[in-house]
């Protein structure tokens, strides 16, 4: 039995201790808002906070997570830099199927928490693990500039 | 495409629980509705718009939602004529209804093509205008006066004279029992309050908090997880396997063997994933075993010396072949592609003594629905669909290969069963964008201008295939697209279709198929002409654009916007790219790239023009613009599927290369004001932009490349 601080509240799963972190979150907890996408760290659609910090559940065990506190898409709001994110990623209507955008929301989130005033290398840097097949990069971009910019909820660009 | 349609026509009726549902049925009329007619008595409970008792409107969505902005598109259209505003509706996924949600493109339920506004600009319209006229009847009846002297407003009908109102919800039972208007007058485009404006998208903020509910994302009680393995080769068979070992692994539950597929169902997918490692599967890969990509150039190269059926002939060819001073040809080819949708490959099912209950996100419902029907041998009647957002659809989900293998699995598990395919089961099974190959060919007068155009494509035909009634005279339309259109003025114009099948891979359409290929090919043999006719690529296309004005525009435009023909640094280059096809969308790009001494292409910027007649919602034409353009891009640099003993090479993201944050230019859009018919949206931007790059890339480097992917041509070239 493991058990894990996912979202502020204690978890207990009966899970193997190899079993990536992304399987019990969506199979055993029943959190269906981090997603599988390749299942080796190369899109970045399964990516949550562990500790703060953005990491790709797909590959990391949960045997590895301890009792570090996991936060996931569902509780991102919470956050001071999660919430910008998200009123961002509305105004500006960033998401095309949406299916990538819990990853992306994650690892900008992280992004905005560590660099409040993040340039464009700084995007770069973080997003690049990040794919979105609709090709919504040119708005992501402009959402977390926006987010750095403004806290305040901002007027959809025309 | 072009229509197949047939006529449609609205009815109305009670809802179940009460409440006014109003309908847009495509067949014929039956007897007993007539034009102003009552309630049929089949009415379905289901329809375009409910209004409730209790005033809420739900608009059941005919078209599914797949990014492209339709759950934000179509109730603006409906919520325009209804007068209610955009915050006051509530959206559902429509169920399996060839007859209540036929896409007037197809005949039949289907979101694809670029044609979901085409084909449900007038229809829904004419729902809500139908549903406002009646609602505004209710309510001059039930204050006895004419209701011309009322008007209707957020879901409000007032009487002008006394200030009294109603609401729409204290209106449906009585509207309910009013004949549907034959005639209703939609507004003209001056009255417009939501259409043409940038509406919030109602999908989003689902979208930004997790709660957005994915087929992938379906949970059930007692439901299982299983992940499969399917034949590596089309046609294979599965010839051994441990099942014992499997077995052995924790929260692995059962092995399900099929003829040509073997699933492992467990608690959860990590169970399922090491299950299907721990069954070692052997194969029997059948006739398709050794089928190399080489060997499919080879037949498509054979097939292109012979000529095909003439889907376009214009003037007198040979001729003025004949009188030219300069004839030039050349060959050009399109990989395979994979979709590789962010969600991969899934379907629940749980099939029952008594029927069959699917859950998945599809393109075409109704197919769904038939093919369960078909494989549990159940009536279509006793198996239920419910739709859900798809996490990228881009022509892959227009197949239901994985719902038809999850309904046979599941035919063997007790309970509901989740199948997921893993990513690298998803790249390698996919139903791929065809391999194409072009013979083409011009011949120039003195002044370098074309006198005579041939066009010879060889592929497969999609059509014949996914949409039979389509396949006319040996022609397969989405083939030709793009192509038949060509809006250049030239006096003799032959376009040949050569019907080439490949049965060692399973092809279908791909984000603007027909289109994406040919107008990679036309664009870049004119700038081909161009160069021989010395002359600036915009120039020589302006100059065959006298008939075109609408595609001489969104050339002047993208130029202009982009600077054609201002000073670059060095190492870059720009490329132009026209379109216009079936979609009725007129549109050009430029395209601005880098190419470094080791062959990466840095694309910087692309500037894109377009005239889509009538815009719904400004916004998400550009966003699918922008999106659709790394769409393309992603293909045209990099994508490929390549055979190697008739299995696909690629696996997943690390070795099929898609674009990153990174790597995205700048993308400006600018929209053309029109009042034309609406054309299609969600595929142009992709099929526009390869052109354009390669066009770029001969500017910057001088190399002229005739084969997709573009980066492969420049990496040795150093």
């Amino acid at each position: 039995m493991i058990t894990l601080s996912i979202n502020g509240q204690p978890h207990d799963a009966d899970v193997p201790s190899d079993m990536p972190l992304l399987w019990v979150l969506r199979d055993v907890i029943g959190l269906t808002g981090t997603k599988f996408g390749c299942g080796i760290a190369a899109c970045g659609a399964c990516t949550v906070h562990l500790d703060g910090h953005a990491i790709r559940s797909c590959v990391t065990p949960v045997g590895a997570v301890g009792g570090k506190p996991i936060t996931t898409i569902e509780a991102i709001g919470g956050t001071p830099a999660g919430k910008r994110i998200q009123a961002a990623w509305v105004a500006l209507d960033v998401p095309q199927c949406g299916y990538c955008q819990s990853g992306q929301i994650m690892s900008a989130s992280a992004l905005l928490a560590d660099k409040p005033n993040p340039t464009d290398a700084d995007i770069d840097g973080a997003m690049s693990g990040n794919i979105c097949r609709c090709g919504t990069y040119v708005r992501i971009r402009a959402a977390i500039k926006q987010a750095a910019q403004a806290p305040a909820v901002a007027e959809k660009g025309a | 495409m072009e229509r197949f349609s047939r006529r449609d026509f609205l009815i109305a009726g009670a809802a179940a629980g009460g409440g006014l549902l109003l309908a847009c049925v495509v067949g014929d009329r039956p007897k007993g509705a007539s034009a102003a007619g009552s309630p049929a008595p089949d009415f379905a409970p289901n329809a375009f718009i409910r209004v409730s008792p209790d005033g809420s409107v739900t608009l059941i969505m005919p078209q599914v939602e797949m990014g492209q902005g339709m759950y934000t598109a179509m109730p603006m259209l409906v919520a325009e004529e209804l007068e209610v505003g955009l915050d006051q509706v509530k959206l559902e996924h429509a169920p399996p209804s060839d007859k209540l949600y036929s896409n007037q493109v197809f005949g039949f339920q289907a979101t694809g093509g670029s044609s979901s506004v085409r084909a449900f600009y007038q229809p829904l319209r004419r729902a809500g205008a139908a549903a406002r006229t009646m609602l505004i009847a209710a309510a001059g009846q039930a204050w006895g006066v004419d209701p011309a002297s009322c008007q209707a407003a957020r879901g409000v009908v007032t009487h002008g004279a006394t200030g009294r109102t109603l609401t729409y919800g204290a209106l449906a039972d009585r509207a309910a029992k009013l004949p549907v208007p034959a005639d209703v007058p939609l507004k003209s485009p001056k009255e417009f309050k939501l259409i043409g404006t940038p509406a919030r998208r109602l999908d989003t903020p689902a979208k930004v908090n997790g709660t957005a509910q994915f087929g992938i994302d379906v949970r059930l009680p007692g439901m299982k997880i299983a992940t499969v393995a399917a034949s590596p080769v089309v046609g294979g068979k599965v010839a051994g396997l441990d099942e014992a070992k499997a077995l052995a692994i924790k929260g692995v539950r059962q092995v399900v063997r099929l003829d040509d597929v073997v699933a492992v169902v467990a608690d959860h997918m990590w169970a399922a994933k090491q299950g299907l490692a721990a069954l070692s599967v052997r194969w029997d890969d059948g006739p398709n075993g050794s089928v190399t990509t080489a060997d499919i150039v080879q037949g498509l190269a054979m097939a292109s010396k012979t000529p095909g059926v003439v889907a376009r002939k214009d003037g007198d060819g040979a001729a003025a072949i004949g009188r030219a001073t300069r004839k030039i040809e050349a060959i050009y080819e399109a990989p395979f592609l994979a979709h590789m949708t962010m969600e991969p490959m899934n379907c629940t099912v749980h099939v029952r003594k008594d029927g069959c209950e699917v859950w998945t996100g599809s393109q075409v419902l109704s197919r769904a629905q038939a093919t369960a029907a078909q494989v549990t041998g159940f009536p279509l009647e006793q198996v239920v669909v419910h739709n859900h957002l798809l996490g990228g659809g881009f022509g892959r989900r227009l197949e239901v290969d994985f719902v038809t293998q999850a309904v046979r699995i599941a035919k063997q598990v007790d309970g509901p069963v989740k199948v997921v395919w893993t990513r690298e089961e998803d790249t390698q099974h996919g139903v791929y964008r065809p391999y194409y190959y072009d013979r083409i060919g011009a011949g120039l007068d003195s002044r370098g201008r074309p006198m005579a155009w041939s066009h010879r494509l060889v592929g497969p035909s999609i059509f014949a295939r996914w949409i039979p009634p389509a396949f006319q005279n040996g022609i397969d339309g989405d083939a030709v697209d793009g192509a038949v259109q060509l809006v250049y003025d030239i006096p003799a114009v032959q376009v040949e279709y050569v019907r080439h099948e490949e049965p060692a891979l399973n092809n279908g359409f791909w984000r603007g198929v027909g289109v994406t290929h040919n107008t990679f090919v036309i664009e870049s043999f004119m700038d081909e002409l161009a160069a021989a006719a010395k002359a600036d690529p915009v120039e020589y296309r302006r100059r065959l654009l006298g008939k075109a004005p609408r595609a001489q525009a969104v050339l002047d435009l993208a130029a202009k916007e982009a600077g054609w023909g201002t000073p670059l640094p060095a190492g870059r280059g720009r490329g132009v790219s026209l379109l216009f096809s079936g979609w009725g969308t007129y549109m050009a790009q430029v395209a601005e790239l880098e190419v470094s001494p080791k062959g990466d292409v840095r694309v910087h910027r692309v500037v894109c023009a377009t005239d889509c007649g009538i815009v719904v919602n400004p916004d998400i034409v550009k966003a699918q613009i922008e999106g659709a353009i790394v769409f393309g891009i992603s293909g045209a640099l990099w994508g490929q599927v390549t055979l190697k003993n008739g299995r696909v090479e690629q696996s997943n993201f690390n070795d099929y290369r898609v674009l990153r944050l990174n790597e995205t230019p700048t993308i400006d859009v600018h929209l053309v004001s029109s009042s034309e018919a609406p054309g299609g949206m969600g595929e142009p931007g992709t099929a526009c932009v390869g052109a354009a790059l390669a066009n770029a890339i001969h500017a910057a480097t001088g190399k002229r490349l005739r084969k997709l992917p573009l980066q492969p041509g420049l990496v040795h070239s150093a």
